[in-house]
């Protein structure tokens, strides 16, 4: 049973929400210091980060290049807009591959809870075709499963 | 050689062409055979054929003096690579989250 919550709000918003048992400071710091980034911001299993450019500060830079190992990968670059440690990050991100993704806005919130601390993780897509899509990451791979997910997700009911 | 993501985002962005899609999925279709459900005129669909076409979504082949368009096979596959990464990334790099914070908190 996962413990992350992804949900939707009005026709562009995705909104990621985890609890993590550490507190605020310690969220926050894993999200903005560099060497603690390259530890888990990998993807799937078996991704490394060998290169990681996290500049938390307004206007700073994010660089973050995945390499799968066996001479594939790909980048992501971004750029942060406000910090308001150790409860709010705002910033904008797209991957590149090697063409950039749309831009995608994303405003993360950390919040005491108990010992622990409340995830919510606004991210806002340039429209609503980006967002759909995005939505219909849950299912399999694969040919089949494009089809159902153009059919399902991307496409409008009873078109 | 797949078409950039943006021309794939901004072709689905639209909700007659995401209509067009889905009439596709069903099986091939001229632009004639496409203009009757959609009730908008030959040179309209004709655009958002090209669009599609543009974004690699939609092949169209010559049979006689027919252009018969059908979706591309991989046309999504980028962008499902990209988003199937996203989520199952993200489910794996929270885990991992997990494990670090726990590392860090028994310092």
């Amino acid at each position: 049973m996962s413990k992350l919550s992804l949900t939707t709000e009005g026709d562009t918003i995705v909104v990621v929400k985890r609890r993590f048992d550490a507190p605020p400071e310690e969220v926050y710091r894993a999200h903005t210091d560099p060497e603690l980034v390259q530890q888990w911001m990998l993807g799937p299993e078996g991704w490394t980060m060998p290169v990681c450019i996290c500049e938390a500060r307004p206007g700073g830079s994010i660089r973050y290049e995945w390499s799968d190992g066996k001479g594939g990968g790909f980048y992501l670059t971004g750029e942060f807009i406000e910090l308001d440690p150790p409860h709010r990050i705002l910033h904008v991100e797209r991957m590149h591959l090697p063409d950039p993704t749309p831009d995608n806005r994303i405003e993360t919130i950390f919040t005491a809870d108990g010992s622990g601390t409340a995830m919510v993780m606004r991210m806002t897509l340039p429209n609503a075709a980006t967002r759909q899509a995005m939505l219909a990451t849950g299912m399999e791979h694969g040919m089949e499963a494009s089809y159902v997910r153009l059919e399902a997700q991307v496409l409008p009911a009873g078109a | 050689m797949h078409a950039p993501l943006d021309a794939v985002c901004s072709a689905l962005a639209d909700p007659t062409r995401r209509a067009i899609l889905a009439r596709l999925a069903a099986g091939e279709a001229t632009v004639n055979e496409l203009v009757e459900p959609f009730e908008i005129s030959q040179p309209a669909i004709s655009r958002h054929l090209r669009v599609l076409e543009h974004a690699g979504l939609i092949l169209r082949r010559v049979d006689g003096n027919r252009r018969p368009c059908r979706l591309a096979p991989d046309a999504l596959h980028e962008l499902d690579d990209y988003l199937s990464m996203l989520k199952k990334g993200m489910e794996a790099n929270y885990a991992r989250l997990d494990r670090l914070l726990a590392k860090r908190s028994r310092r």
